[in-house]
């Protein structure tokens, strides 16, 4: 059976802009709107990163000295959002979601390419709104986390301008989800089964799960904070009789299932790249699928473990600290199935590999501080302390960022047809490994030993301490450098990829590099064994 | 290859596409209703905690009637079910009698607007009296809307479901399928809304 | 294959016996000051030593599987077609299970043992507070058991300070004084948005949230001066607002707070 392409749409392709241009249009395309994803999503990377930098500096030495303290606010407010709205949840889900899926389940584009390209375009104006804030009346104040009565006692302008922008980055949000559950439910390629699919879909299906599930709560509690401030309701404000700890219930069930949403997407990326790397199967493929479906349920129901010290009562403590404890037993399976994977493989140790094993290092350390949080009496002492922020950094920077830039290195010849120069990549991998460990190990001893989380000014005795973690800050911004340099000369002048330089069974290998407007030249091929490395040989004897 | 034949009928008759799936924009709305609905279960569980942990302030007034708000159930129940005869009538190419009941079910929405802002000027609380006095006007508000958009829709789908040049026949009748179901959607919302609010 | 064998139990023992080692030996915990720190520091060490213990030995698998089964450059083709293991599946599914559920049990045993699942109540002798509601805290004297020798203090924190209000002394403090080895209530509530009080040497923490009060029982156990934090976002100079709490002697406590003490006042 031939199938020919739809003679419709490729007429709307034939007015999209060609060139560099396509990536500043409208376009429908679920490639340009992966890389349009990615590239925006580095940009606010860019300006985050220069956010975390102020905050190192200001906390060189124990003094309020770098900036004036609302400012500092301002800054670890704008980082937290900019880091977690515009370049995690966006990059993770919406640029490798978009480049991958129509890829992974044999279709020409998504299900819904309007909705897609709707969602993308929601991005940038809300970012822009929410670094343009800071220059009207100062941006948001509160936290990321917006806690009323402090982000309602705070000026308004930027608190509002903040809550319009993450509700319309949650919108985006939502737009994603749905567009990927329609995708890899609905548009599958005739004979691809469930499980056929590469880790990568499930992944997504599971995220996917969670932002429609759980954003639309943030956003209804965003609207009544909303209200609090512009029409002096009293939902959160206990002076007109409102009840703060609700609001710290309702931001958290959308904002722990937001943890998943950053990392259950980088769990399915490094399941695409270790096998191939490691020419092997990935390991326990049906596990795997168990395991995170059962994140996606337990993530549900974990939330209030980031309010043990709050308003919230004895048995409640206790009932979310064993929910917890238990995603561990997912999470804990994923990481031995990944380390099974790596083994008796014919490993290549290229910067794709070396950024995934960091990430295993980097979220089994992250896991195992996380564990012990969910236990309320250790909880108890290190809340809202520097060892949380180690914790949570461990968990999205040392985690997600570092699949973000293996899948960097991985997809590059894919969607240019060039190859990353090695040699830049693993000094790359180098400084980042070595300068995020020593940002954010130190920073576990400070939250122990009495350093609160967002603060200008400390006692001295953490000093140096603090200096170390500010030096490993200053090899993170250094890292980008290479990364950069590495990127743009290896777009004009790289080594040519071939279509397949890994020697890949993911579907997206099977096509050309850079893949054509509707993905494959004829029919989409059907990958029933998406990992199945090694199997010619062993049928061979 | 059965299977796949089957599933290409939907759009068979949309000759100028050859590449065609499964009608997959019915399974898109649900999706999207199950996060509009989860918005609302966001307001449900906030106002009930407010209900369980925060007591009405001394000489505050939170009461509500019944009357109104039961006859707003009934007529969005009854638009309910005129909304499916316009759907049934549609499918048998009636296309003015379709018209009709599409333009009651919009009427019948129009009187729960009315009837609901007539409420809101009648109660003894305005919207930051107290606690429950905003939840209330925030959950009822939203539901408004989402009554707006549905009577606005039902609206624009009558006037596509005129016998001349409208976009909406039996052939094209995903339209009203999608609007329907959102409406079903409000409607339920409503009657747990009702319970939560009115008789809890 | 014995050869194998013996080398994966002596790596093992090897990571056990450093785990241990650097569990016991490294300490990341400031002073012990309250009855609550050391119940805390033996939970840590516990959570320390499995912790390192999984750390230690996926770093080793990851790094020894990266040397070991490197490509090498005249190989050519895959690695073996192992495409899963159900038993090695189901081993990895239980023993975290059962170590997750272990931690969970022995974790609320500590809590237990700290005074958390205790009926959260506050014992004022002075107040009629007791009718009011207690929102959240950790509390170590249950309903029934009304020691009259604890002190009493209530807690008012504000951007950016805390007051102690000592009632049976009818006097305001910026300084928190509390006698050695006696079980201290706090009574807390916020002005304006939430803070909190932390004291690191107590391994205590509760939020002080404004419309609910919150309380927390300690006893000091070492004498000292510690500091107070505000571990929540309170604003612009959330990072100064601390104060201090003193633990002394009684003898010193009662000397301060006789030359604090007010006359009550009656209306």
């Amino acid at each position: 059976m031939t199938i020919s392409i739809d003679p419709q749409k490729t007429n709307n392709e034939s007015l999209q802009p060609k060139g560099w241009l396509r990536y500043f249009s409208f376009s429908l395309d679920h490639k340009v709107i992966g890389i349009q994803y990615l590239v925006c999503g580095f940009l606010f990377y860019l300006i985050g990163g220069t956010l975390a930098s102020a905050i190192r500096i200001e906390l060189a030495s124990p003094m309020s000295d770098f900036m004036p303290r609302d400012v500092y606010n301002q800054v670890l407010t704008l980082h937290g959002t900019i880091m977690i709205f515009l370049w995690i949840v966006p990059v993770v889900n919406g640029a490798f979601g978009n480049y991958l899926i129509p890829f992974y389940v044999g279709a020409r584009d998504m299900a819904f390419p309007r909705l897609n390209a709707v969602a993308f375009w929601l991005i940038p104006p809300s970012g822009l709104m929410l670094v343009v804030s800071y220059f009207i009346e100062g941006a948001a104040q509160a936290g990321w986390t917006a806690y009323p009565p402090l982000s309602i006692t705070t000026p308004q302008s930027g608190q509002i301008i903040w809550i319009l922008s993450v509700l319309l980055l949650g919108g985006s949000s939502i737009f994603g989800g749905i567009n990927f559950i329609a995708t890899i439910i609905k548009l599958r390629r005739p004979g691809l089964k469930l499980m056929q699919l590469p880790m990568y879909c499930w992944a997504m299906l599971g995220t996917s799960l969670l932002v429609v599930l759980s954003t639309p709560v943030l956003a209804g509690t965003l609207i009544l904070l909303s209200f609090d401030i512009i029409a002096n309701t009293g939902f959160f404000n206990p002076v007109l009789g409102g009840n703060v700890v609700v609001y710290q219930h309702l931001f958290w069930f959308y904002s722990h299932p937001a943890v998943y949403i950053m990392v259950l997407p980088a769990f399915g990326l490094v399941s695409e790249i270790l096998p191939i790397h490691a020419r092997k199967p990935l390991f326990g493929y049906t596990t795997m699928v168990f395991s995170i479906m059962g994140i996606v349920v337990l993530g549900l129901v974990v939330w209030a473990h980031h309010m043990f010290t709050s308003g919230t009562p004895p048995w409640m403590r206790l009932f979310f600290t064993i929910a917890t404890a238990f995603i561990a037993v997912p999470t804990g399976i994923k990481f031995f199935n990944w380390v099974a994977t790596l083994w008796g493989g014919k490993i290549s140790i290229n910067s794709a590999m070396l950024f995934s094993c960091g990430f295993i290092i980097n979220f089994v350390f992250g896991g195992i501080t996380g564990v012990a949080l969910a236990q309320v009496p250790f909880d108890i002492h290190v809340h809202d302390t520097y060892f949380v922020v180690a914790h949570f950094h461990y968990i999205v920077y040392g985690g997600t960022v570092f699949i973000i830039f293996s899948s960097i290195y991985h997809w590059f010849p894919k969607v240019t047809g060039k190859m990353l120069n090695e040699k830049l990549g693993i000094l790359h991998f180098i400084i980042t490994f070595i300068g995020f460990n020593l940002c954010f190990a130190p920073q576990h001893w400070l939250g122990l030993n009495g350093m609160p989380r967002r603060v200008a000014e400390y006692d001295p005795q953490f000093q140096f301490v603090n200096q170390i973690s500010s030096l490993g800050a200053l090899l993170m911004a250094i890292s980008t450098i290479p990364f950069l340099i590495n990127v743009f000369i290896s777009a004009r002048n790289g080594k040519d990829a071939g279509d397949n330089p890994w020697n890949a069974l993911t579907p997206e290998w099977l096509t050309s590099s850079p893949p054509p407007v509707e993905n494959w030249e004829g029919e989409a091929p059907l990958v029933e064994e998406p990992y199945g490395y090694g199997k010619e040989i062993s049928e061979q004897k | 290859m059965t299977t796949l034949d089957s599933s290409k009928e939907i759009q068979k008759n949309n000759s100028e596409v050859n590449e065609t799936h499964e009608d997959f924009r019915m399974f898109g709305l649900i999706t999207f209703l199950i996060a509009d609905g989860m918005t609302f279960a966001g307001f449900f569980a906030a106002y009930l905690t407010y209900k369980a942990v925060n007591p009405l302030p001394d000489g505050a007034i939170y009461e509500l009637e019944l009357p109104i708000p039961t006859l707003n159930t009934i007529l969005l129940l009854v638009s309910s079910a005129t909304f499916h005869k316009a759907g049934k009538a549609l499918l048998k190419d009636k296309n003015s009698e379709s018209q009709k009941w599409l333009f009651f079910t919009a009427f019948l929405g129009i009187i729960f607007l009315i009837c609901q802002l007539f409420e809101y000027f009648h109660l003894p609380f305005g919207l930051t009296d107290n606690l429950f006095a905003s939840t209330f006007y925030a959950l009822t508000g939203f539901h408004g809307l989402h009554v707006t958009l549905g009577t606005l829709m039902i609206l624009i789908i009558s006037w596509q479901s005129r016998i001349k040049g409208g976009r909406l026949t039996s052939q094209n009748i995903f339209p009203l399928e999608a609007v329907e179901l959102y409406w079903h959607f409000v409607d339920g919302i409503w009657v747990i809304l009702f319970i939560i609010l009115y008789l809890l | 294959m014995l050869n194998k064998n013996i080398y994966l139990i002596l790596i093992i023992s090897l990571v056990f016996a450093i785990s241990f080692w650097i569990g016991f030996n490294v300490n990341l915990l400031p002073a012990e000051a309250s009855i609550n720190a050391p119940i805390y520091d033996e939970l840590f060490k516990i959570l320390f030593i499995i912790g390192l213990i999984i750390f230690i030995g996926m770093t080793i698998a990851v790094i020894y599987s990266l040397f070991k089964f490197r490509k090498r450059n005249d190989q050519i083709g895959d690695g073996i077609a192992l495409e899963g293991n159900l038993s090695l599946e189901i081993v990895w599914t239980i023993i975290p299970s059962i170590i997750v559920l272990l931690i969970g049990l022995y974790s609320y045993n500590i809590y237990d043992r700290m005074g958390g699942m205790k009926e959260l109540n506050h014992n004022h002798e002075m107040m009629s507070s007791n009718t009011e509601k207690i929102w959240a805290g950790i509390s170590q004297t249950s309903g029934n058991e009304i020691a009259k020798n604890n002190l009493s203090i209530e807690v008012s924190a504000m951007q950016f300070a805390f007051l102690f209000n000592y009632p049976k002394g009818n006097f305001i403090s910026g300084e928190l004084h509390v006698p050695v080895d006696q079980k201290v209530s706090m009574k807390m509530e916020s002005k304006d948005v939430i803070h909190a009080f932390w004291v690191p040497e107590f391994r205590i923490k509760q939020d002080i949230i404004p419309g609910q009060p919150t309380i927390l029982n300690f006893t000091p156990t070492k004498v000292g001066k510690y500091p107070i934090i505000c571990a929540e976002l309170c604003g612009p100079y959330h990072g100064g607002m601390r104060a201090s709490i003193i633990v002394e002697e009684e003898s010193d406590y009662n000397d301060w707070f006789n030359k604090n003490k007010k006359p009550e006042v009656n209306l």
